[in-house]
């Protein structure tokens, strides 16, 4: 990219969505989502499954038509301009898409060819990417042999062998282990530094933490979208951590009292999402003192929101059944 | 059309299939079983029908006639008997398929004309009753030999000729091959393509395909160029095969025989193509393909004569490559004929490829709705 066109690229914004909505059949899987995702930063898709995530990336990716709304992406209307669009994306798909029968030096080979990397070129190109992320050894394997962290490797060298202004990623890291997760985010932020836009879905909280910007969907809707910080500060003054031997009990007695929203077990802690922001110290008197009357032996302290809250906050209500992952 | 994209394409598919085991087994395999099916056991030349004989007049020229109907080796004497009843019997019984009756009257009948012969035929095989008409053909001095079969009526002698002009000893494997060329390549390049499209949807890899620069031309024509090779592969192991276990001739120019079997693959890749595009499963793809197969290989003149076939049927076959095909290759296979003499069958062809392979580029959505 160019400088001016950099800097067109930076004021419109890498993607503009306005009222996308997919049908399919009875079921509405996204349902007016307004999005603006700027250039250069790592935007994050936040969502349980079936919240319309993929969906979402495929119409914004011009493989599947809205059946309303507009999307402009990298400036191009999508999808009358989705061929334009193609040389200047990579997509990850959510499942491991590329051939199986084929090794790993085979599959860069062959996405080279198809991303039009001229001849000359693809041997560097390919050696430079398998030494990047680590193929060394592994460059004769078959993809197929592989475990998801070295396809994940694999999907997402051969989503950027074209250096794309715009890399979309669907759920890169669901089946992944911890360590090679943590080695994909560096992999992204480099990318980022780099000057590419990355849009990338989750339903991991902590991944969702590390993006620049995000927007957390809900049964197709968009339910919140800002920086991590701006949607955790909006909850400000509502989150508890309550300490106890019999959390189990203690958790009945929080559900029925007013003003909670939700109470979640993890271990011998509760965390308490309260429905509105009071004054300092004051819901946490109130709750001190209602746990006191039932009975209980409980300490109340005051933590900073996180984003499991602003999830919990967005889609109202039933989250209290669900255990937090430890 | 770019042709680095195209040609990664075909580099792609020609080394998935060398790694799966079943596809290059099914390219060599489907040929060879299928010659030795069709050569072997749907013979059509009977040999050796359980016969039983009753000479009633036993006289030395009846004696002669009898062996010259053995001397042709379709039947072989497994029983006498005294009377055309008790050959009925047998039939009945399942123990002689044919009963060979010459009544007492033998020597007069030879004289005034009349029938000297009876063959009883069981007509519950036409196979057998197809065979045995071969024996009216005995040559009888002065005389003609009736057929007449009274389990089962059939045409009167003398009005029967069969003549095997091109295929002089009615070897029905000389016959079969040509067109056999055909069927294998129906069976097994529409399966090619019509799978190959579909799975990549099914295993996800097409979703990638879709989402990159790749146009559906260079997509659909990569995925038929390693495909037209592996097929005159199998054209040359049916040909060698051929020859070497059923002495098919090659009567016409080689490279006319390749030329049309080449016209069918492509004919075939671009109708696999098309039902790949339309099917949603590769289960689905192999439903149609078999909704392909099974007239192809009814009306296309392979298995039963063009000729017998009602309106409707000519016209549907004539839209079917292996009609077509089948034309082609016996005319320049068995009969020597020369693709220039035979235009308008090639043409049938070429015109088929071009409906086909554009219907398939067009129906090609790089589309996931
Ligand atoms: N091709 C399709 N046909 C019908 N329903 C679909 C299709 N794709 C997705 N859906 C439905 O749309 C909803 C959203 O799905 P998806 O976008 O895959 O969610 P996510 O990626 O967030 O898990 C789900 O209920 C899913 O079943
Ligand atoms: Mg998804």
């Amino acid at each position: 990219m160019n400088a001016a066109a950099a800097e067109v690229a930076s004021t419109r914004g890498a993607i503009r969505a306005r009222g996308l909505r997919k049908v399919f059949g009875k079921l509405v899987a996204v349902d007016h989502v307004d999005l603006d995702v700027p250039s250069g930063q790592v935007y994050g898709f936040l969502g349980p499954n079936g919240s319309g995530k993929t969906t979402t990336i495929r119409m914004l990716c011009g493989l599947l038509t809205p059946s309303a709304g507009e999307v402009e992406v990298l400036g191009l209307r999508i999808p009358q301009q989705a061929e334009a669009l193609r040389s200047r994306i990579g997509y990850m798909t959510q499942k491991f898409s590329l051939f199986d029968d084929l090794s790993v030096l085979e599959n860069l080979e062959f996405i080279a060819a198809i991303q039009g990397i001229p001849r000359g070129q693809t041997g560097a190109r390919v050696d430079e990417l398998i030494a990047r992320y680590g193929f060394g050894d592994r460059r004769n394997q078959l993809a197929g042999t592989m475990s998801g962290g070295w396809k994940q490797r694999l999907a997402l060298a051969c989503a950027v062998i074209h250096e794309p202004e715009l890399l979309f990623l669907d759920e890169p890291t669901s089946a992944v282990d911890p360590e090679s997760r943590r080695e994909f985010w560096e992999n992204l932020f480099e990318l980022a530094d780099a000057g590419a836009t990355i849009l990338v879905s989750t339903h991991l909280m902590d991944e969702a933490e590390r993006c620049h910007r995000l927007a957390v969907l809900d049964r197709g809707r968009l339910v919140a979208d800002g920086t991590p910080a701006e949607l955790t500060g909006a909850l400000a003054g509502r989150t508890l951590v309550i300490e106890t031997d019999e959390p189990r009990r203690v958790r009945g007695t929080l559900q029925s009292l007013s003003g909670v929203l939700s109470v979640v077990q993890v271990g011998n802690t509760l965390r308490v999402l309260m429905q509105e922001a009071a004054d300092a110290g004051r819901t946490e008197q109130r709750i001190d003192h209602a746990l006191g009357q039932a009975g209980h032996r409980a300490q109340v302290s005051a933590v900073p929101p996180n984003l499991e809250d602003v999830f919990v906050v967005a889609t109202r209500g039933g989250a209290d059944e669900r255990t937090r992952a430890a | 059309m770019n042709w680095r994209r195209m040609w990664a394409i075909v580099v792609k598919e020609l080394r998935q299939l060398r790694r799966d085991r079943m596809s290059l087994g099914m390219i060599i395999g489907i040929p060879l079983l299928q010659l030795v099916l069709f050569g072997y056991a749907i013979n059509t030349d009977v040999r050796g029908i359980a016969a039983g004989i009753a000479d009633e007049a036993n006289t030395s020229a009846s004696r002669a006639l009898v062996m010259d109907m053995l001397a042709t080796e379709v039947v072989a004497p497994v029983a006498t008997a005294d009377t055309p009843q008790q050959l009925m019997a047998m039939i009945r019984r399942g123990e002689i398929s044919v009963g060979i009756v010459i009544p007492p009257d033998f020597e007069r009948r030879r004289h005034d004309g009349r029938p000297v012969a009876q063959v009883l035929v069981d007509g519950s095989d036409t196979a057998v009753q197809a065979a045995a008409a071969q024996l009216a053909r005995v040559p009888v001095d002065s005389a003609t030999p009736d057929m007449r079969a009274p389990l089962r009526s059939t045409p009167p002698t003398g009005a029967i000729s069969v003549v095997g002009f091109y295929n002089p000893e009615r070897r029905s494997a000389v016959s079969i091959v040509p067109g056999l060329i055909g069927v294998i390549l129906t069976m097994t390049m529409v399966l090619f393509t019509g799978i190959a499209i579909v799975r990549e949807r099914e295993r996800g890899n097409m979703e990638l395909l879709i989402a990159t620069p790749l146009t559906s031309t260079e997509l659909m024509i990569g995925k038929v160029l390693p495909y037209i090779a592996i097929g005159l592969v199998q054209v040359s192991v049916i040909l060698a095969v051929g020859l070497w276990l059923f002495q098919v001739p090659v009567r016409g120019g080689l490279l006319d025989v390749f030329v049309v079997a080449g016209l069918l693959i492509v004919a075939n890749l671009a109708l696999g193509l098309m039902i790949s595009t339309r099917a949603r499963s590769q289960f689905q793809a192999m439903q149609m393909t078999l909704f392909v197969f099974l007239p192809s290989i009814l009306l296309s003149g392979f298995m039963f004569p063009f000729a017998g076939m009602p309106k409707v049927a000519q016209w549907l076959a004539e839209v079917l490559p292996l009609t077509h095909f089948v034309r082609l290759i016996r005319g320049v296979m068995l009969r020597g004929a020369g693709l220039r003499e035979m235009w308008p069958e090639a043409l049938a062809l070429s015109i088929f490829i071009v409906l086909m392979m554009a219907a398939a580029i067009l129906r090609f959505r790089k589309r996931l709705d």
